[in-house]
């Protein structure tokens, strides 16, 4: 089913992008050619099929590796501020959060 | 000494025939007289370069030189460089100083390695032709006019116009491997978990791997020799032994079984192309490889999950550009919703912002199920195709792309089509296979053919000492660019 | 009609680790913002997630705690959504298959004896703090928080008023501060609860329609709030009106709720299982090894203390509350000759003293041997009661603890009881003499005049007769 013009927006405001009406209907075109596309996976029987989230070709069975309880990282954040926008008495500023 | 392989110039640094501070001003020389034309570069640092090799230099004298040591290379521009720019072709990252090294960057300047400089690619490695990167495309030396493909296409141009001796990419869908074979010469994606994702700049965690591009697969296997091994930061890195990538280079080439997927072999590939591969395959099979004809059904659903599953993953992995602790953020906004969506509004070109919006819907409340799990599935279905190919073959030819390089702008506004250039080479990814692309001849056109060969987790080795064998015996792989003469 | 309440509580606990869930940066409370924000925790490029072992094996403590299951395989997943305190863009939390399923805790005091199920619990990382302090019309990001591990317990909605919601909470506090995993710290948010409230006409089998009141942080907000907002919700059923679900923030300088300012659309979080991390996979070595470091539990403990130790219930149930307290009881019952008066003792004046200052057990400067000793000279008759309590206040306020024992401090200082009965007897006929008022007002049946006359022998025997040998020998004097 093709997206429309309201599921773009939709999209947009979930992803934190900006897409102005003009640029939208473009991207809907777009869009709805890739969604085609993908459309050809989606007929194929799957039942019983375990999905696959990782690529890792591990032993099965084996799992995420633990790290040990410990501090290891020192404070940077004068480095690391220094690539902020903003910033002031060592916190990161942001446009007024209202709850 | 420009055409040299890595092994050439290790020995001629070793005998003191030439000096790291040498060699990389020839490069450095070399970028500069060339990149204005290719923009395979995005930043270069020709001071830091010359001080490196002059520690390189330094080391060889005090005898503690590495193979590697005094070889200067160029580091794609999705690895995290501490003090130098990584801006991972993007505007969201134009002016980000990384206050860290990767992984693949801290080996190579373990090993001695010179860095030249930061490499064009694709936006957040999202592209098949270079041509998304903020800072406009790199073309391929074969013919300015079309595209080194991508996303690592400064690196394979950096390499095929021999402005630096090798380099690294990044392979998602194809990434290093489609370049390679566009530009003329060698890119290996190794298996998923060899070499570490720490500091490189995700676009698809399950599918992005780091890999060499280089002139031959004998310096695959040196380069993969720094690159590969476990690193702790990195959970999904694999807890193996250390391995010597060179290690099955002389292993001989009878008795051999080369899987032929019908698959790899059939309509929408460019004739050049398959008469290349079919020439390059009887090579194996003229010494005594045995050819296998194979199916790997689910193959052709790869473009479609894979379009699902990258987008997802791409859709969580870009939310942290936000304006918020580093990179753009806009000018003028309205608050803090209005700020974040005009920050990634004009921090992300066209083909992020794509497939962001894709991502974000197929894992969306109502759609999850029947898209990202459904790709999910049907991922595993494929990765069963090859697991089954692998009882009956040790490794599967094809072409590494069906078209050689195209136009610049051929695809600009059809990205399925575009999307379809990949299809060879997105289904290793998927399954976590390594794959390898080495030249195997040239169209009408005199651009470069490219052979796609794949194997099982963990035959890197075999896939390059099958390689090597065929460079042994061929030159396609010493051919150089006409518009960039030595 | 009456009105049901029905209520689901979910906890934050904080886990005790130094370090974060995915990264090495502290975890200390009370940093300099963003001097504990490392590169995985303000989410560099780049950066990857690494699991600690530690918070893993707490989680594992609490499921084993509660009787849940600990899921052999357990997967992380992203939940996505934009917020300044949230550097990745998500939160790493568990989703489809979190580590631990089910369970139960046992709620009891007072008439209250009620087993409440729980749903799960779950690992994941808390996000950083937003300070709205002025900053120009700015708001403050300090991400020192951002990656402190969290176990998430969600209750069954089987709680069914807010004092019930209350005692599960605290019983829950308990609970982790008991296995070790959690400091219980509120003032600091190391424990948070979320009330899920909503109300229905008593014996109706359907759920109404719930509201979840956040930022509950001390166990008396919990109650008040959940309190005012069952009365709002009925309010306005049985006005005719419907319940918007929502969330909701209690004020407690208001006693009420509010409504967060309602989201410009319903989030939709679109949870994936986290690519940079693998499934959990837990064998069960790993666990039996973890379930053999698992103290003994509040409620066998309590049941224990019953049945060895001849304690009422309730008292059981006090001395059981924390795990400090229980084993500092345990310590005096065990070296004292008289267990009735350990509990007593414990119970008063320990816990008192605890209770005024805000401190746990194990911080008593008094410990556990000296109590013992002051019981078991009180019980031998060598020193009295008053001696014992004085001597046991002293120590309470001493600036530092003292060296020398119990038992010696009452030779040293010459304070054992009077033991000589002439000595007694001179001093009751003196202090007599020396009272005919108190004497002529207990004749002329003022019991109360009695009271002052033991007073005076105690205090001419500096404290160390026996009141009770002293009352016995005026009685006998007075009516002889």
């Amino acid at each position: 089913m093709p997206l429309s013009p309201d599921e773009i927006q939709r999209l947009a405001r979930l992803a934190r992008l900006a897409v102005s009406p003009e640029e939208g209907e473009a991207v809907r075109a777009q869009l709805n050619r890739v969604l085609g596309l993908i459309d050809e996976m989606r007929a194929v029987d799957t039942a019983g099929v375990e999905p696959m989230s990782h690529a890792v070709a591990s032993a099965p069975g084996a799992g995420q590796r633990l790290r040990a309880d410990e501090v290891t990282e020192p404070d940077r954040h004068a480095e690391y501020q220094a690539l902020a926008p903003a910033v002031e008495r060592g916190l990161y500023l942001v446009p007024k959060v209202i709850e | 000494m420009l055409n040299s392989t890595l092994s050439e110039l290790a020995g001629a640094l070793a005998r003191r025939s030439i000096s790291s501070v040498e060699l990389t001003r020839l490069c450095l020389e070399r970028i500069a007289r060339l990149n204005g034309a290719l923009n395979a570069f995005i930043t270069v640092d020709a001071e830091r370069s010359l001080r490196e090799a002059g520690a390189a230099d330094e080391r060889r004298a005090a005898g503690r030189a590495g193979s590697l040591t005094g070889i200067p290379l160029a580091h794609k521009d999705i690895y995290c460089t501490r003090g130098m720019l990584t801006t991972c072709g993007s505007r969201m990252l134009a002016n980000f100083v990384s206050p860290y090294d990767a992984h693949v960057v801290e080996r190579f300047a373990a090993a001695g390695t010179v860095l030249l400089g930061k490499t064009n690619m694709d936006e957040f490695a999202m592209g098949s032709s270079n041509e998304t990167s903020h800072f406009g495309p790199a073309k391929n030396p074969w013919d300015t006019a079309r595209v080194p493909g991508g996303s690592s296409g400064g690196s394979a141009a950096a390499v095929a116009a021999r402005l630096a001796p090798a380099a690294t990419g990044t392979d998602t869908g194809g990434s290093i491997r489609q370049p390679a074979a566009f530009t003329g010469v060698c890119g290996l994606k190794p298996t998923y978990g060899v070499v570490s994702r720490y500091g490189l700049i995700a676009f698809a965690s399950s599918l992005d791997q780091g890999g060499p591009i280089a002139k031959s697969a004998e310096d695959l296997a040196l380069l993969m020799n720094v690159m590969g091994g476990h690193d702790a930061r990195d959970s999904t890195s694999l807890e193996r032994a250390a391995e010597d990538y060179t290690r099955e280079l002389k292993a001989p080439l009878a008795g051999l079984r080369i899987g032929l997927p019908r698959e790899y072999f059939g309509a929408g590939i460019a004739p050049a192309v398959l008469a290349r591969v079919r020439e390059a395959i009887a090579w194996f099979e003229a010494r005594g490889a045995r050819l296998v004809e194979l199916e790997l059904p689910n193959s052709r659903l790869a473009v479609p999950v894979y379009y699902v599953i990258a987008p997802a993953e791409a859709s969580s992995n870009l939310s942290r550009f936000d304006g918020v602790r580093y990179g753009h953020r806009t000018r003028d906004y309205a608050d803090l919703a209005d700020m974040y969506c005009r920050t990634r509004a004009e921090g992300f070109g066209a083909e992020v912002k794509r497939r962001i919006l894709i991502g974000t819907y197929v894992l969306s409340h109502g759609y999850y199920d029947a898209y990202y799990l459904q790709a999910q599935k049907v991922r595993r279905l494929i990765a069963r195709d090859f697991a089954e190919a692998f009882g009956r073959c040790e490794l599967i030819m094809g072409p590494t792309a069906p078209s050689t390089a195209f136009a610049l702008g051929a695809n600009r506004d059809d990205p399925v089509q575009m999307y379809l250039n990949d299809i060879f080479t997105i289904p290793a990814p998927l399954a976590g296979l390594p794959a390898l692309s080495i030249p195997c001849g040239f169209d009408a056109a005199g651009l470069p053919v490219g052979l796609q060969l794949t194997g099982n987790h963990f035959t890197e080795a075999r896939l390059l000492g099958a390689a090597h064998r065929y460079q042994q015996e061929t030159d396609w792989h010493r051919r150089v660019p006409a518009a960039t003469p030595l | 009609m009456s009105w049901e309440i029905v209520v689901g509580i979910e906890t934050h606990a904080q886990l005790a680790t130094r370090s974060k869930i995915f990264s090495g940066a502290a975890t200390a409370f009370g940093a300099a913002p963003n001097t504990q924000a490392s590169a995985v925790d303000i989410a560099l490029p780049g950066v990857l997630p690494v699991l600690n072992g530690a918070a893993v094996e707490c989680a594992i403590r609490f499921g084993l705690a509660v009787g849940g299951t600990i899921n052999r395989r357990s997967v992380f997943a992203r939940k996505n959504y934009f917020y300044p305190d949230l550097p990745k863009g998500y939160q790493i939390s568990q989703y489809e298959r979190p580590v631990v399923a089910g369970g139960s805790i046992t709620l009891a005091g007072g008439d209250l004896q009620k087993v409440v199920r729980l749903t799960r619990a779950h690992l994941e990382e808390d996000a950083g703090k937003s300070l709205h302090e002025d900053f120009h019309g700015m708001t403050g990001i300090d991400l020192n928080r951002a990656g402190t591990p969290l176990l998430e317990i969600v209750s069954e909605p089987e709680l069914r008023s807010a004092a019930e919601a209350a005692a599960y909470a605290r019983a829950m506090h308990a609970l982790v501060r008991w296995i070790g995993i959690c400091d219980g710290n509120m003032q600091e948010g190391s424990f948070r609860c979320d009330a899920n409230v909503s109300v229905r006409r008593a014996g109706d089998p359907l759920l109404g329609t719930r509201c979840e009141i956040k930022n509950l942080n001390s166990f008396r907000f919990l109650e008040q709030a959940i309190a005012y907002e069952a009365r709002r919700q009925i309010e306005i059923l049985e006005g005719g009106g419907r319940i918007e679900q929502e969330t909701r923030l209690f004020d407690p300088e208001r006693n009420e709720t509010r409504s967060m300012r309602s989201k410009e659309e319903a989030h939709d979080y679109r949870y994936f299982p986290d690519p940079d991390l693998l499934p959990l996979v837990l064998s069960e070595a790993q666990i039996e090894r973890i379930r053999g470091t698992l103290p003994e539990l509040p409620e066998a403990m309590r049941a224990r203390f019953v049945r060895d130790y001849g304690l009422s219930e309730q008292d059981a149930r006090t001395l059981t509350a924390d795990r400090a307290l229980a084993e500092y009881f345990e310590a005096v019952a065990n070296a004292a000759k008289d267990r009735k008066a350990a509990a007593n003792w414990v119970m008063g004046e320990v816990l008192a003293r605890l209770n005024v200052a805000d401190a746990t057990a194990d911080q008593s400067k008094v410990k556990p041997p000296d109590v013992a000793a002051l019981i078991n000279l009180v019980a031998d008759g060598s020193i009295n009661l008053g001696t014992a309590k004085k001597l046991f206040d002293e120590r309470w306020n001493a600036p530092r603890a003292l060296d020398i024992s119990v038992h010696d401090e009452v030779v040293v200082r010459d304070l054992g009881q009077l033991s000589d009965a002439s000595v007694v007897a001179r001093l009751v006929d003196e202090v007599l003499a020396a009272n005919p008022k108190s004497v002529a007002e207990f004749r002329a049946g003022k019991d109360k005049a009695l009271n002052a006359l033991v007073g005076q022998v105690m205090k001419a025997s500096r404290g160390k007769a026996n009141p009770a040998q002293v009352n016995d020998l005026l009685r006998r004097k007075l009516q002889g």
